[in-house]
């Protein structure tokens, strides 16, 4: 051990330094790291407008926290919005309502929320985040029967759904489209005897997708968006439960005028236009 | 020089301890701020909720059943290991390891490939009449898959740390290899054997992502208690606070027990070779 110490007594000072170095780096490293974490990444701007107006003087970046079900669809809308307005820069961010919401009460720099659920939305009035009479209404979504492309179990109506043989998987009553399959239920008389209760419309899908499941609740939206990988079966029912998307602006944004016309912009012609392409319907 | 070892701190550079205080409190902190977040008016109903019980004894089943599952396949693994030497070795370790390093999703999406329903081994389970999609057994077999390289790590580094001397010796003296296993190698690995195991079962206790993606979720069945505070979040956050505070502490008793365990067999190894 004293041999060892003394081997690098001579080589101390070159040490340190070394030291100090390693430090420096660490230091540089994670400061990186964290501003990485912290800095939204701006949408680029792509696809040309219809719509594209003359330099309509908004000015600034704003951040919108958007639900998950809206991410193809909110992702062209800020493009396009950021094309209108070449001086406006939009950084998104997709999460499930709820996340959002304690993202957004936990002081995450936000200007625009769109909710998935009315619920999440009076969450944010109820604290006094966002102000009681800002959110409007701009979609609404219903549920559908996702069943894999070959329908093994023969799935025609949701009454079929609650056979033994069948395996059906559902949201948890706890998230927005669990509650709205529990509403259906209701309005139908039919109970389920679902194999699983999953805590977002992504796991359902991706049971059926894989084949794990006959059948699965999902929204129409998410049907549409998932292509060949699932067929979709409508079923009059799902009307009893329909899903109503609100927006706002964050009480705290410091580009509200950017996010006033963002919140237009979706609510307006071209967002119409867009979420209804992608099986949105008419708040 | 025994007058500096027992002063071996005098060693540390400054800014290390700095670092190191840094470090800690990186890892305390966060647990403290969720312990600040708990609704203590309401802890008790919280924690005796219907499906809280039912998903911490589900976590406590699965989670026992994964590490016997470890201690099975994980002791012979770590054997061939750490004494056989073949062809291949190196790169099958890694590919043992794996899991560690794998996102847990990854493995969930793994494991449905292999026993989901139209999976490789899947299909001829179906046939077997066994379905382990949506089974608590599917719960287990993730749990295994991403604890099993814990206890082949922790096993296969005793093995080599000890060395085969005395294993040679009894066998010399005319045991079998199956009798110089249990003799002889084992109670020399017993501790690190114990801990092993232990952090198998901290990391089954803990599984979320390939439970989530291969097992689904459902009260009693599949939703262990890492399910049931991502799901409570959505409606109860208090919920969710009051049940991760429960399974920190399941989790440092069990590490506690474990470390006493490990102290106390090694100890008397100590004494009585």
């Amino acid at each position: 051990m004293s041999v060892r110490n003394r081997t690098n007594e001579s080589s101390r000072n070159r040490r340190r330094s070394v030291g100090v170095l390693a430090i420096a780096a660490v230091a540089a490293v994670a400061a990186v790291a964290l501003a990485a974490c912290s800095s939204p990444t701006a949408e680029e701007p792509g696809a040309t407008s219809a719509s594209s107006t003359a330099a309509s003087g908004l000015e600034g970046s704003i951040t919108v926290f958007a639900a998950a079900s809206l991410k193809s669809t909110f992702t062209e809308l800020a493009a396009e919005f950021e094309t209108a307005n070449p001086d406006a820069t939009i950084a998104l961010n997709f999460a499930g309502s709820s996340d959002l919401v304690t993202q957004i009460t936990e002081g995450a720099p936000v200007d625009v929320f769109a909710s998935a659920d009315e619920k999440n939305m009076a969450e944010l009035t109820d604290g006094g985040l966002v102000d009681a009479d800002a959110p409007v209404d701009f979609a609404t979504n219903v549920l559908q029967i996702a069943v894999p492309p070959t329908n093994p179990a023969g799935i025609a109506t949701f009454a079929d759904l609650a056979k033994p043989e069948v395996k059906t998987v559902v949201c948890a009553p706890q998230v927005p489209c669990g509650s709205a399959a529990v509403t259906v239920e209701q309005a139908t008389g039919v109970t389920l005897a679902p194999v699983s209760e999953e805590s977002s419309v992504t796991d359902v899908l991706g049971k059926v997708t894989s084949g794990e499941a006959d059948a699965g609740l999902v929204y129409v939206t998410d049907v549409i968006a998932a292509g060949d990988a699932v067929t979709g079966i409508p079923f009059p029912e799902s009307s009893e439960a329909v899903n109503t998307y609100p927006i706002a602006v964050v009480k705290a944004s410091k580009s509200a005028d950017v996010a006033q016309a963002f919140v237009d912009y979706v609510s307006g012609d071209v967002g119409r236009y867009v979420l209804e392409s992608a099986g949105f319907g008419k708040p | 020089m025994p007058g500096r070892r027992s002063s071996s701190y005098a060693g540390i550079p400054g800014w290390v301890v700095i670092v190191a205080v840094i470090g800690a409190a990186f890892v305390v902190l966060p647990l403290a701020a969720m312990i600040l977040r708990v609704n203590w008016a309401e802890f008790i109903p919280l924690i005796t909720s219907e499906s809280s019980v039912a998903a911490l004894l589900l976590s406590l089943r699965t989670s026992v059943a994964a590490t016997a599952l470890c201690i099975v396949l994980g002791i012979p693994m770590a054997v061939v290991l750490a004494r056989a030497e073949f062809w291949g070795q190196k790169v099958l370790r890694s590919l043992v390891l794996l899991p560690l390093v794998l996102p847990p999703v990854v493995g969930g999406i793994a494991l449905l490939y292999t026993f989901g329903r139209r999976g490789l081994l899947g299909q001829s389970f179906e046939m077997l009449g066994v379905t382990i999609a949506f089974s608590t057994t599917a719960v287990v077999l993730a749990q295994t898959f991403v604890a099993l390289p814990f206890l082949v790590l922790s096993l296969e580094g005793a093995l080599r740390t000890v060395g085969t001397r005395y294993e040679a010796v009894g066998a010399t003296l005319g045991a079998r290899p199956t009798t110089v296993l249990r003799r002889i190698t084992m109670p020399l690995v017993l501790p690190a054997l114990i801990s092993g195991a232990v952090l198998s079962f901290a990391r089954a206790l803990g599984e979320f992502g390939a439970t989530l993606t291969f097992a689904g979720s459902l009260q009693g069945v599949t939703r262990t208690l890492p399910l049931e505070i991502y799901l409570q979040r959505e409606t109860d956050p208090d919920a969710a606070v009051a049940l991760s505070l429960v399974l920190v502490i399941v989790a440092v008793v069990v590490v506690g027990l474990a470390h006493q365990a490990g102290e106390f067999t090694g100890f008397r190894r100590g004494a009585s070779s």
